[in-house]
């Protein structure tokens, strides 16, 4: 027991400090409240341990104790239900939702990230039990690795941005050609000229063009531009509702929003690292007949 | 659960009656575009809708 327990502690160690680094906290409640935190961490506590107890288990040998691991991918599948549960439901009292491609996503990368936090634990205490001490620079890489798997696409990779001119057509609000919505009371209209942003998104292929398309990536946008600017709309006043709408003849997006910091350059770094949903990324490029019909 | 009347017109807010025709919602006539504003400011307020306007003097709140 003794000769292992070192190997057992060090992928333990290593396990439960990549999940803690992959744990964020940040201004947009993206992924974790307070409390989530003590619930994720322990999971990740109990995911490293299962990880580093693999090793040990093989060298003893004890092939039979590694099946324990389909133990654990039982337990992680229920920790994306705990997630998108606890995000379904917060999402009835939100005004501007997130929307349930986004929650998939964020329960899909919950779970993801305990079987990261397994592997960088399994990684580590193979590492020690072969090379001893040479495994702090082995669990030092994973740890690095697991958190560089989990940066996915963001929109400014797929997407060129630019700032779009708000104007009226009448009672038609418009940003640059896109018609946004009517609105027809007067002192509304003169707020959104005197507050109102808009941007201009362009898509830059085929696959981004249907990613923007689908609407749980729009709300996913307008959910991450709300939390950080804020919005100007309340309950039962929602004039000022944030919207992205298509200019249907040409294919691009724009962005509208009456938000409480009008800083233009933010609002475009913000859109610009939405993250690329995963349910709404287009992949039309990858199918022979979608090159084709790209022209 | 929340329930509400969404999609459809909740009221109409005119300057000119005429123009106007049917049931469904109540039509509010007024005379001036000040007196216009208004009114369909606190219907849309208290009603929790938009207001659109149709750009022939008729204004209507509708819940989206």
């Amino acid at each position: 027991m003794q000769e292992y327990g070192i190997t057992i502690l060090f992928g333990l160690v290593a396990g439960f400090v990549a999940r803690w680094l992959m744990l964020r906290n940040d201004y947009r409640h993206y992924p974790t409240y307070p409390h989530g935190h003590v619930t994720h961490l322990a999971l990740g506590f109990i995911a490293a341990a299962l990880g580093a107890v693999a090793v040990p288990a093989i060298a003893k040998p004890d092939y039979v104790a590694v099946t324990f691991l389909t133990l654990a991918a039982q337990q992680f599948r229920d920790v994306r239900n705990i997630e998108r549960e606890t995000l379904n439901k917060l999402e009835e009292t939100k005004l501007i939702p997130r929307g349930t491609d986004y929650i998939e996503g964020i329960a899909r990368v919950f779970e993801a990230r305990n079987y990261l936090c397994i592997f960088t634990a399994l990684l580590s205490s193979g590492a020690y039990h072969l090379i001893k001490f040479w495994a702090i620079p082995v669990a030092f890489m994973a740890i690095f690795a697991s958190m560089t798997l989990m940066r996915g696409m963001v929109l400014g990779d797929v997407v060129d941005i630019e700032e779009g001119h708000i104007h009226f057509q009448k009672s038609l609000l418009m940003v640059d050609d896109v018609v946004i919505m009517n609105v027809g009371l007067e002192s509304t209209r003169e707020k959104i000229m005197a507050e109102g942003m808009g941007l201009i998104l362009h898509p830059k292929d085929d696959n981004a063009r249907l990613t923007l398309h689908a609407p749980g990536q729009r709300m996913a946008i307008l959910h991450d531009v709300v939390s950080i600017l804020g919005t100007k709309v309340d309950i039962a006043e929602t004039e000022l509702m944030p919207m992205i709408r298509k200019q249907v003849d040409k294919g691009y997006y724009a962005l509208f929003i009456v938000a409480n910091e009008p800083d233009i350059q933010y609002l475009r770094q913000i859109v610009e690292k939405v993250p690329v949903l995963e349910s709404a990324q287009g992949s039309t490029l990858s199918s022979y007949l979608g090159r084709k019909a790209a022209d | 659960m929340d329930t509400a009347l969404r999609e459809i017109i909740l009221a109409i807010v005119t300057l000119y009656p005429d123009k106007v025709r049917g049931g469904g919602c109540p039509v509010f006539c007024v005379s001036s575009v000040e007196e216009q504003n208004r009114v369909s400011l606190l219907l849309a307020r208290t009603l929790g809708g938009l207001v659109h306007d149709l750009e022939n003097g008729v204004y209507f709140i509708s819940k989206h």
